[in-house]
Parts: structure tokens; sequence; C-alpha cells
């Protein structure tokens, strides 16, 4: 090998490392890259129902911007996140910092956390859509038997449609991010914690100046995946509430579905994809400059 | 099963034994506590699904709710056979999540060694395209995905699927970051002895990384069975359908019958859990070591 001259060599790797990656990559490039090229030219396109596309410029952009639903959309979309981001956060890091203890029972709720994350959508929509039955659902015979008289309808009420899907997006989550916070903690060394006893810190102390700075690397990948996670939301929705009632659970994703499938307007429905596609490119590079800006 | 799940168990633990023993009980009863309630709020739901479709129909919405079931009535397992095409729709799945795990494990850990061992120009540019899609939804290309696939003819099949799911970037990402923990010197050690780079991967690095072939297989497979957006809007012909599809149609149809619709779920459902519980270390290690999915 050492002794193959520089040059043929370098053509053989290349051959070589190209056929290892070509089976993956053409498909890669076929079903991912293409479209989303693609998406960039759709976007600016109008398309009939016999297949043709017909340049129109930024149209789709002015129709979107007068477009009431596309901005409930949005709106529906952000609501979703503000809530769904800080909540499965919070109680994914909590029930990590739990599983972390030596309790019993620790890697068996382990296990049984993950259920949620690995059971199909379309199940666990319609579970919950029993138990939050407004009537007779066991979510609200529990609220009245700790006393609130007249408890939400939850997925029958445009108030409470939301509330209800985000509780459920949570639920679904947590198990999933509470396991890579596990994988985060246990990179912090056993002997900070000591040392930091050994200097009578008390354990909300130990959290603040251990924990929390051992953990800002596995935070900040967590924070970028449920963002994009919370932006591309989807398929719980339309399983759950099909975005209504009315459309106070209409997100993005949805819309786009809504326009591209139902209604075949192909270049409309690549115009509001741009939005979140931009919306989840800002927000990734928005996060790095943040994190790399505060780790230095 | 018992000793699986203690084998799982994180490897270091951030307390000493000496610390717990000093811990105040107090903590230690809140900590079972909150044990308790969280077990309590994630399996509850589940409880609720086995116990209604147990149920006779009428008795799923009472008041107050019946927590136990006297008389479980088991003809409802018999009756979603009858009911719907339970037969077709589970084994469109089995052939999917078959076929797109084989196909992603195979180029996956394939095109991986090429990027983690292999050395020639161009080899990074081409790995960016891989990592710059990471921020890019599937929600938001799927329309052009689509088009593309319809001139292609490649809708309503289930090969359509196949190709939508079978070269993810997952599998990439995942085997990369495990060959790469495998030293170059072993390998260098190889290529001397004249072994050629396909006989490398196939006698050297697969034996080596079943552990984290296992773990994608597992990801794979049950990413592939719980699929609903993809087979929602590329297969229209009922005997084209998934569990999935299948099932919300089903809710569908017989939107009152709510035992059965949760022993559909039931059945929807009992597969993944059977092999996550088998296999759960692996899927465990291969969420912990790449945090990649969906």
């Amino acid at each position: 090998m050492t002794t193959m001259p520089t040059g043929r060599r370098r053509w053989r790797n290349t051959a070589v490392g190209l056929s290892f990656l070509l089976p993956n990559f053409i498909g890669f490039l076929v079903l991912t890259l293409i479209p989303v090229g693609l998406l960039f030219y759709y976007a600016f396109t109008e398309w009939n129902v016999f297949g043709g596309a017909t340049w129109t410029g930024l149209d789709n952009f002015r129709q979107m911007a007068a477009d009431t639903t596309f901005w409930t959309a949005l709106r529906n979309t952000l609501y979703y996140a503000a809530f769904h981001i800080p909540l499965t956060l919070g109680v994914s890091l909590g029930l990590a910092l739990l599983l972390n203890r030596k309790l019993r029972g620790v890697a068996f709720f382990r296990t049984v956390a993950f259920f949620p994350y690995i059971t199909s959508i379309v199940a666990i929509a319609q579970i919950w859509n029993m138990l939050f039955s407004p009537g007779y659902g066991p979510v609200n015979e529990l609220l009245r038997w700790i006393g609130v008289d007249h408890p939400p309808g939850w997925t029958t009420s445009a108030d409470w449609s939301m509330p209800a899907v985000i509780i459920v997006g949570t639920w679904r989550d947590m198990g999933y991010y509470m396991l890579l916070f596990l994988a985060g903690l246990q990179t912090i060394p056993g002997q900070l914690y000591e040392a930091a006893k050994v200097d009578g810190a008390s354990a909300w102390q130990r959290f603040r100046a251990v924990t929390l700075p051992g953990l800002r690397p596995t935070t900040f990948f967590i924070t970028v995946l449920l963002t994009i996670g919370s932006f591309k939301v989807f398929d719980l929705i339309l399983v759950m509430t099909n975005g209504g009632p009315g459309q106070s659970t209409l997100v993005l994703a949805q819309y786009i579905f809504r326009k591209g499938f139902e209604e075949n307007q192909f270049g409309y429905a690549s115009a509001v994809s741009i939005v979140l596609f931009a919306i989840c490119l800002v927000v990734t590079v928005i996060q790095f400059v943040v994190n790399k800006r505060r780790s230095s | 099963m018992t000793t699986l799940l203690t084998s799982a168990s994180p490897t270091s633990q951030t307390d000493t034994p000496d610390s717990v023993r000093r811990k105040p009980r107090a903590w230690r009863i809140l900590g079972y506590l909150a044990l308790g309630a969280a077990g309590v709020v994630v399996l509850l739901p589940f409880y609720w699904m086995v116990l209604s479709s147990l149920k006779s129909n009428n008795d799923v919405f009472t008041i107050p709710v019946q927590w136990i079931t006297t008389d479980p009535v088991w003809s409802n397992y018999a009756d979603i056979w009858s009911k719907s095409n339970m037969t077709t729709w589970l084994g469109n799945t089995v052939f999917l999540s078959a076929v797109v795990t084989l196909l992603q494990v195979l180029t996956g850990s394939f095109a991986a060694y090429g990027f983690a061992k292999i050395h020639f120009p161009g080899r990074d540019v081409l790995f960016l395209a891989y990592i710059g899609t990471l921020a890019v939804p599937w929600q938001s290309y799927m329309v052009p995905q689509f088009v593309m696939m319809s001139k292609l003819q490649l809708t309503d099949s289930l090969w359509s699927i196949v190709a939508l799911q079978a070269f993810g970037a997952l599998g990439v990402f995942m085997m990369k970051q495990f060959y790469e923990t495998v030293p170059d010197e072993l390998l260098d050690a190889a290529r001397i002895d004249g072994m050629s780079e396909y006989g490398i991967y196939r006698r050297i690095m697969l034996p080596l990384s079943v552990p984290a072939l296992a773990s994608l297989t597992l990801i794979t497979a049950v990413t592939t069975w719980n699929d609903y957006m993809g087979p929602l809007i590329y297969l229209r012909s009922p005997d084209l359908w998934t569990i999935q599809i299948g099932l919300k149609s089903f809710i569908n149809q017989y939107n009152a019958e709510y035992a059965l619709i949760m022993t559909g779920s039931v059945l929807s459902v009992l597969p993944i859990v059977v092999v996550f519980l088998l296999g759960q270390r692996y899927f465990v290690e291969g969420i912990a070591t790449t945090g990649l999915k969906g």
C-alpha cells in the first residue's frame, strides 16, 4: 500500500470510498436533497390539477401575508412551542434527576417512561381523547372529585383543545428527553459532587453549581431537538383534534398538508413550507450562536 | 426479565453508597412518592386502554369509572378480526418494517464505513449535506417529495414507503459514530495483510458493531411500524394500508365502539412493546448515544 504512487492511491481511495457511500447517498439525494431543492422552485409557482407549474414570482407569499388562516396556524404553532418546550424540558429533567438516584424500581421506571414514546400516535391520541372525554372521562371525573365544579371540555372546547394537545405531547416526549438527560447526568464526574459536599454546599447549591453547568451541552442539544420537534408538530394534532374545534389547534405543518394534499395547491403549500423551513433553520442557528457565546 | 432490566441500569451513579446511607429518610420517601406518581401518570393511560379493551362497550364510560373489570369480555379480541382487515394491515406493516429496516441497516452501515474510515476528497462535503438536513423537518419538504414521487409513478405502492424511510440520515449517523470508536491501527493491520476495504467492513466492522446494528434495527423497525404520515399520504388503496392507517379508518368507521377501538389499539401497540422489552438495552443505548430520531 505504501509503495503505491500517491496519485493512483488517492484515485483508488476515492473510488472505493464512493462505492461505500453511493447506495445510501443516491436514496438520500433523490428523496431528501432534491425535494428540498425543488421546494425553493415550487414555492414561486402556481399549479393546476393537471400537473403544470407556472412561475408566479412572489405571488404565493403575497397571498400568504393576507391569509388569516395561515396566521392562525403560525400563532397556534408558536402557542404549542411556547408551552411544550419549557414543560418538556422541566419534566424530563426532573424525571432524570429522580432516576439518577439510588431508589428501588428505578430501572423498571426507566423502561416504563419510554412506553409513550414508542407507542403509535393513533393509539395514543385515541386513548387520550377518551380520557379527556368531557362528560364521562376519567380526567374530568378526577377534577370533579378534587372540587372543580365545571371541568374544561378539553378537545371539544376551542379554549382547551390546545392545552390538551400540549399535555399529551409532553406526556409522550418526556421519556425520550429524560433518557438524553440521564446520559448527560452520567458524564458529570462524581468527585465534583463530593468536593461540593465537603465545601458544605446544600443540595440546591450543588444542583446550581455542579449539575446545571455539567448538563449545559445536553440541555443545549435537547433544546434544539425540542424546538424543531415543536414547530413541526403534526401527526399528534391531526389524529387527536384534526386542527379543531374550529381552527383552535391548526398548526403550520397541518396547514401545509391541507393545502398540498387536500386542495392540491402544491405551489402555495410549498411557500408555507418555506416558512416552516426558515423558522426551524433560524431557531437552530440562533441557538448555536447563543450556545457558542455562552460557552466561550 | 428482571435481569435484563437491571443490567440496563446506568453505569455510574453520582452518589456514593456512603452518602446514600446518610441521606435523611424523608428525602427517600419523597423520592419514592415522586416515582410512584410519575409511574401512575405514565402507565394509567395504558392501563385504561387494556381495561377498556376487555369491557363491553356500555361499560367503557361509566360514572364512577370502573377501574377493574370482574368479567373480561375476551370476545372483543375475536370480533376485531371479523370487523376489520387486521390481517392485511398487520401483514403490510410487518413487510414494510422488515424491508425498510434491512435496507436502512445495510446502506447506512455501508455508507458510515466510507464516512468514518476511508479518506478521500469530497467526503466531508457529502457528510455536511447529511448534517444540514437534520434541522430540516420532513413536514417542510413532504409536498415537493410527493409531487416528485407522483411523477415517478411511485405513489400508492408499498415501495414508496420503503423509498421514503430506508435512506434516512439516522443510520449513517449512528453507525459512523460507532465506527469512529474503532481504532485505525486495527484496520491498518488488516490492510497490510492484504484485506480489501469491503473485506474489512464485512469481516471486522460488522461483527464488531453488532450492538450498534441492533440499536439501529430496533429504532428503525419501531419508527416504520408507527409511521402514520407517510402511509397516510402515499397509500390510497385499502389493501395497502398499514396498521396505523387501518386503525384510524376503523376509528372513523366505528366511532362509538369504544371497547373495540381500544382492542385494535392494544393489537397495534403489542408487537412494539414486545420488541422493545426484548431489546430495550440496545434501544436505550442507541437513543442515548445519538439522540437522533424523527
